[in-house]
């Protein structure tokens, strides 16, 4: 093992196993989950800037920017947007609960996770449902 | 001569450590309220003629609120992104050059829907 590293500590240090040695399990994927739609909304807030933009800009532009969310490939990123928001909000709430030091029996870790997929699921389908029924 | 004092300050705990800690949670909690009168307002703005969709962003019932929501998501994932880099960029100079665009990239997109906002409140 070469004693000098790139990031200029000095010493080479292992690295500790990481996610792909392990079997997944639903608490390891919501965590990859949480950060997953976490960058996912971080890009999205352009998605928010170039709407607001376009609404202030005027109405052709509106009018552009309405039709292009309503393309399918427009309102599949939408969905994106939706559940990583709903899923992102759910996820930490869960985090919340820990930090009050409730939820850390095993049983309780696992339920918080598939309580998050469940119910970021329905509610991503339940905006789009009241989305196109007041649309 | 050098009190224990001067020989102290600047070492150790200096008593911010946990800033980024407390403000993830602070902007947390704050983003669950906002986050669900987010999803509201998109719902009463899709799909909405472009007077209304003007209307309804403009009244300070939703240009307050958005404007709190945005600061809050912007200090929220300057942080959470900050975290994201510092675990698996490999290089010190790497990881500088991101933090740093994690930093413009955040302050321009909170400035610009801001902008945006004020713009639609204040009618420029």
């Amino acid at each position: 093992m070469s004693t000098k590293s790139k990031s200029g500590s000095g010493v080479e240090r292992p690295l500790s196993p990481h996610l792909f040695i392990y079997a997944p399990s639903w608490t390891m994927v919501m965590s990859v989950v949480h950060r997953g739609t976490g960058a996912a909304l971080y890009f999205g807030t352009l998605l928010l800037a170039a709407w607001l933009i376009a609404v202030g800009a005027g109405k052709s532009t509106y009018d552009t920017v309405s039709w292009m969310f309503n393309t399918w490939l427009g309102q599949l990123v939408l969905l994106g947007f939706a559940w990583s928001l709903l899923c992102h909000l759910l996820g930490g709430i869960r985090f919340l609960i820990w930090d009050l030091c409730y939820g850390f029996g095993e049983k309780e870790r696992r339920w918080l996770a598939i309580g998050t997929y469940i119910g970021s699921g329905v509610l991503t389908v339940l905006v789009f449902i009241i989305g196109y029924i007041v649309k | 001569m050098r009190t224990p004092l001067s020989r102290v300050i600047g070492r150790g705990s200096a008593k911010f450590g946990t800033e980024d800690y407390w403000v993830q949670r602070v902007t947390a909690v704050a983003l669950v309220p906002l986050g669900i009168f987010f999803v509201f307002l998109i719902l009463c703005v899709v799909g909405a003629p472009y007077e209304k969709a003007v209307a309804v962003l403009g009244s300070p019932w939703a240009a307050i609120p958005l404007g709190a929501t945005v600061i809050a998501a912007v200090l929220h994932m300057r942080i959470g992104i900050q975290v994201i880099i510092e675990d698996y960029t490999p290089s010190d100079l790497g990881k500088t050059a991101f933090i740093l665009l994690n930093n413009f990239f955040s302050a321009l997109v909170a400035l610009a829907i801001l902008w945006a906002v004020a713009k639609l409140s204040f009618g420029m």
